[in-house]
This record gives C-alpha cells, sequence and structure tokens, in this order.
C-alpha cells in the first residue's frame, strides 16, 4: 500500500508539473528560433530600411554580399581557420584524449583543466593576452605573428581544443576497457586492437568533437578581436565592422548562409551520430 | 592445449600484496576452478596468466614455453570475460572471427571454423545479429565460441556465470563441461560460487588473500578442508572454539565436550567443524555408540524444498545448524521449542 502510495504520489506531481515544463520548453524553442527565423525572414526583404512588413520579397542581398569583397574574403578566411583549428584539435585532443580516459595518474586533474581552460577564461581576454604575447614574440624574434593568418591559427586552435578534448575523453570513459582487451587476448596488437575496437566506437564522439570545435571556430568574435589584421580578418569580425556603419538586409543574407552552414554540418553529423549523446 | 606451471607468482601493487606467491602445476586438459571470495586474487592471477596484468615477480610457462614476459596477443589463450566484452559494433560471426583474423586464417577456412564454433554453442542461426540483439546467456555462449574458435592453449573463464539467472546458470555451466572435455581444452574458471566450482572443476584451487589455501579434487575440498578458511568458505557453519583434551575428545570453549577422531587432526587443534548435513536430530532417543551426542533445543526451522535447515541450542548455549532431508524426514515434524538429541559420527567432525 505504501509502496502505490508513495508512487501515485509522485505522478500527481510529475502531472501538475507537466504544463510548466511543456511551458518551458516552448519558450525555450521560442527564444532560440525567433531571432534566427527573423533573420531568415529579413534577408529576403526588399526594403533597404528594415522595417516590417517587408514591401516585398528578393534575393538581391544575397547577390550583394557575393559581390563584397571582404564577406568573400572573411567568409574563406574564416572556413580556412575553421579546418586548420579543427586539424589542429584533433592532433592534440585524440592523444589527449586517449590519456585522460586511461584513469587516474598524477596530474591528470591538472593537465585536463589546462586543456579546458579556453571554455572558461573569457575570449576576450584570453585574445588581449595572446596579443600581447604574439607582439612580445615579435619584439623578440622579429617575425610577426600577430595579424597575420597563423596568429589567429594559434588563437581558433585554442577556442577549438577543449571541444575536442571534452568530447573524445567523455566517448572513450563510456568505452569498456575490456573490449581493448579481449581483443589483446586474441591475438590483436594494440594498434590493430585500437583501429578494429576502439576507434570504431569512438569514432561518433570524435565526428562530433570535430564539429563542435569548427563550429566554435567559425563563429569566434571576442578572441579573434586583436588578432586580426589587414587582409586576414574572420566573418564575424566583418560583420560587425560592416554593422558599425550600415544595417541593411546584407547582413541578414551573410548570417543566413553563416546559419545555413552550421546547420548543415549538424544535420549531417546528427545522421552519423546522435549528437545528444555525447553530452 | 597445454599444461600450465605456475611458479612463486607475485603481484604487488606498491605495497599492498594482491598474488602472493602462488604456485600451481595444471596439466593438459584439465579444468580448474579458482575459489574464493572477492579480492582474494583469483582473478588477478588469471589476468596474469592471460598476460594483462604484469607479474611482479614468479613465472608461468605454457608447455615448458615461459609466457610470463609475453603480451598477451602473443600467449595464445582464450578469455572469457565477466561482462563478455563482446564487440557492439559488429555481428556475432564477425565477433567470432576476430581471433581466426588476428591469425590471418583464410576467407574459407575462418567461415567454416566459425560456423562450426557457432553450431558448438548452438547459435548458428544468430550469427547476423548484432550482441545487443542477443539475451544474456546467448552473449555468454557467443564470448564462449569467440574464445575457443582459435583453439587457445588455454582457455580461461573469469566469473563467465556470474550474470546469468540461476536456470540458466545450471545449464550452461553443464554445457560448458561437456564443451570443455570434448575439446580437451586446458581450462581455468575464476568463481566466488563453491557450488560452481564443485560442480565443473576436476581440481578446486581455494585462495584467501593472494594465497592459496588448498588445492585438491572437489570431493577433498570438501570433505577434508585443509584450513579453517577453506572449511568455512565451503559452507562449512558449525565451528566451536576450543581445544582436544588428550582422551579423544574436543572440549569446547563453553564446556561442551565432543568425541572426535584425532588421527589425522593437529594436536594444537582449536577449532572443530562439523557439516549440517551430517547432524541429525531425534526426539528423545539416546544416540548410538560411536556418535558424539548432545541435548538440544530447536530454535530456528527454514524449509528449504529438498532439505530442512535447523538451529538448535544446547544446554550450554552452543548454537548448532543442522541440514536434514526431508526425505528422510516426513512423519515427525521438528517445530521450535522441540527438545531433540543432536547427533552426528565421530568421524564427521574436522579440526583446525
Amino acid at each position: 500500500m505504501a509502496v502505490s502510495r508513495t508512487s501515485s504520489v509522485r505522478a500527481t506531481t510529475a502531472g501538475s508539473f507537466r504544463p510548466v515544463m511543456i511551458g518551458g520548453c516552448i519558450l525555450a524553442f521560442v527564444m532560440v528560433l525567433a531571432p534566427l527565423a527573423a533573420i531568415v525572414w529579413v534577408s529576403f526583404f526588399e526594403n533597404k530600411i528594415i522595417s516590417f512588413p517587408p514591401t516585398g520579397y528578393t534575393l538581391d542581398w544575397y547577390r550583394a554580399a557575393a559581390a563584397m569583397p571582404q564577406f568573400r574574403d572573411g567568409f574563406v578566411t574564416s572556413l580556412k581557420l575553421g579546418v586548420v583549428a579543427t586539424l589542429v584539435s584533433m592532433f592534440v585532443g585524440v592523444p589527449a584524449a586517449l590519456v585522460l580516459a586511461r584513469g587516474r595518474f598524477s596530474g591528470r586533474e591538472a593537465i585536463q583543466s589546462l586543456l579546458l581552460a579556453p571554455l572558461i577564461v573569457p575570449g576576450i581576454v584570453a585574445g588581449a593576452a595572446l596579443y600581447m604575447f604574439l607582439i612580445e614574440v615579435e619584439l623578440a624574434s622579429g617575425v610577426q605573428v600577430a595579424m597575420t593568418f597563423w596568429g589567429l591559427a594559434i588563437a581558433h586552435s585554442l577556442i577549438a581544443l577543449p571541444w575536442t578534448v571534452r568530447l573524445i575523453t567523455a566517448s572513450l570513459i563510456g568505452l569498456d576497457p575490456q573490449l581493448k582487451e579481449a581483443a589483446l587476448t586474441m591475438g590483436a596488437r594494440p594498434f590493430t586492437a585500437f583501429r578494429l575496437v576502439t576507434w570504431p566506437l569512438i569514432r561518433p564522439g570524435v565526428v562530433a568533437g570535430a564539429l563542435f570545435a569548427f563550429i566554435a571556430s567559425f563563429v569566434d568574435l571576442e578572441k579573434s578581436l586583436f588578432l586580426v589584421g589587414p587582409g586576414v580578418t574572420t566573418l564575424p569580425i566583418v560583420i560587425v565592422n560592416y554593422l558599425e556603419w550600415s544595417i541593411d538586409p546584407t547582413i541578414a543574407a551573410v548570417a543566413t548562409v553563416q546559419i545555413a552552414i552550421i546547420s548543415a554540418g549538424l544535420v549531417v553529423t546528427d545522421r552519423y551520430f546522435k549528437l545528444a549523446r555525447a553530452f | 592445449m597445454s599444461s600450465i606451471l605456475i611458479k612463486d607468482l607475485v603481484k604487488r601493487h606498491g605495497a599492498q600484496v594482491t598474488v602472493d606467491h602462488v604456485s600451481l602445476e595444471i596439466g593438459q586438459g584439465e579444468f580448474i576452478a579458482f575459489l574464493g571470495p572477492s579480492g582474494c586474487g583469483k582473478t588477478t592471477t588469471l589476468r596474469m596468466i592471460a598476460g594483462l596484468t604484469e607479474a611482479s615477480a614468479g613465472s608461468i610457462h605454457f608447455d615448458g614455453r615461459d609466457v610470463t614476459r609475453l603480451p598477451p596477443y602473443l600467449r595464445n589463450v582464450g578469455l572469457v570475460f565477466q561482462g563478455y566484452a563482446l564487440f557492439p559494433h559488429i555481428s556475432v560471426a564477425e565477433n567470432v572471427a576476430f581471433g581466426l583474423q588476428m591469425r590471418n586464417v583464410g576467407r574459407e577456412e575462418a567461415r567454416r571454423r566459425v560456423d562450426e564454433a557457432l553450431s558448438l554453442v548452438k547459435l548458428a542461426h544468430l550469427a547476423g545479429r548484432l550482441p545487443k540483439e542477443l539475451s544474456g546467456g546467448q552473449q555468454q555462449r557467443v564470448a564462449l565460441a569467440r574464445a575457443i574458435v582459435y583453439k587457445p592453449e588455454v582457455l580461461l573463464l573469469d566469473e563467465p556465470l556470474s550474470a546469468l539467472d540461476a536456470k540458466l546458470r545450471t545449464e550452461v555451466r553443464s554445457e560448458l563441461r561437456r564443451l570443455q572435455s570434448a575439446l580437451g581444452l586446458t581450462t581455468i574458471f575464476v568463481t566466488h560460487d563453491q557450488d560452481e566450482a564443485l560442480s565443473v572443476a576436476d581440481r578446486i584451487v581455494v585462495m584467501s588473500a593472494g594465497r592459496v589455501e588448498q588445492v585438491g579434487t572437489p570431493r577433498e575440498i570438501y570433505q577434508r578442508p585443509a584450513t579453517r578458511f577453506v572449511a568455512e568458505f565451503i559452507g562449512l557453519t558449525n565451528l566451536f572454539p576450543g581445544g582436544l583434551d588428550g582422551h579423544g575428545r574436543f572440549r569446547c570453549e563453553d564446556g561442551e565436550c565432543f568425541a572426535v577422531t584425532t588421527t589425522d587432526a593437529p594436536s594444537n587443534a582449536s577449532v572443530l567443524a562439523i557439516r549440517p548435513e551430517q547432524v541429525r536430530l531425534v526426539r528423545g532417543v539416546p544416540a548410538p555408540d560411536g556418535e558424539s551426542a548432545v541435548e538440544a533445543t530447536v530454535e530456528d526451522v527454514v524449509y528449504r524444498g529438498a532439505l530442512t535447515e535447523f538451529v538448535v541450542r544446547t544446554a550450554s548455549g552452543v548454537k548448532l545448524a543442522a541440514h536434514l532431508q526431508n526425505a528422510d524426514f516426513g512423519r515427525d515434524e521438528l517445530r521450535p521449542g522441540d527438545r531433540v538429541v543432536a547427533s552426528w559420527p565421530a568421524d564427521a567432525s574436522m579440526l583446525f
């Protein structure tokens, strides 16, 4: 009796909370999606001064954006940076995660904190610090790094790294260590065991890590702010610069392209791996 | 199929010694059970034989070949893990084929041997499934097929039945025994379950705190436990501290005195043990000659179907467990509070 009463009490509690929960979910969805939807909508407006309702619809802003060299260059720079940052974060993140997930050893916490620190330190602070450091390097060595592509690449690798480390470590920790041992007892050398057993099982986590690393780099604004230079400016900064002087649907068209690229990345990755499982 | 020779095997973790000078000779085709409570070092010993844990000292030989320093992939062992450790991303057949693939067995030959191994465990019809689509018992059999398909020198089983329910456990146990003798595999079976060890093994190695307490056939282990630990672990519950009085009697600390056979008992024995199933309980009839007997009161009765478990207490307060077969014991039902005479053959008592 006692048991059934408890469970019915719990059921009622959950029942009375349900509308609140559903309401909360809807609110969250609206708050996340409404601005995105608005941007996409505005990008098709005919009128130059953004006002509602629009006088008509057009694709001109996309043509205009594509014709502006700063957007084209910014887009290419961001894309290249995203790829480089993702690659670097994989080369560092995969081995780091393999070691971190293997278990406790002295210094493990310290290494993990260090690798995740870029998530915690405010981007603008880290960006400024990196800028000053690179200037010092330049003064000492005469090699210019700040305001070059490779200076940005260092910053973006730092942005990407916590994502790969975090997601790959998570997928390794969920992995039964006995699977590798089973492969070893059956005659597989360590690298073969990794290739045939560990790798296929952590691949979804690695893919998700790479994707998030790319996105984090692609949308970064603060860390790049000090490090961009003439000829090497990332898309988010080009957008900010443009917004300083004019607000017209061109910017909405650029943002829509950005949203579309990221969404496509998420959808494609989700086919290989339920992204929700990586957290 | 090899013989195994283990000499002075030691595993230390810092100051802690988990396996303490274990020495053992295992004959070709023998079925050995490592029996002991958790933390006794049985799994660590098994892992050292497999090569998954490095030995701190001592040596392991397969058929005279020193394998102590060899990595697991050069030892040719088959290991069935407690959690089976089936590869979740490939089919049952691919799981079983893994060891053959590592040995570069040709495609046709591999297919034939996978079929053979899966038929051996009666799972040929599920070859194309993924492990997660199988029941626990079926997964267990896949793990077994996977470990024997490449004809390992030694088959190692780490608590392979513990995840199965009771009925399935008995079934798989006898199947395992049948396969093992059919294939003539030298097998080591790790378990904490004495019934399991007694029913499958040719010989049992009882371990405690990293040491071997006793090695013997199930019959020897059960009937003549070498130490108090073995006696207790194997299910002996009537233990009385005390000492021999030099006249063929054992005097318990609380004054009770029992006749015992002292021929192979240590003269400084400090514990008397009596198996619960050798104790008889009779209402009011004096015990026959040559029996130790004591008057007692029934305290507790637990009906278990095939047998009934009694706890009786003697006048001096000693508690005694008695297990009576219900076949011998039908009409006269004892109840708590009944006065009885508890007796057992003098040679049924054991001294440590």
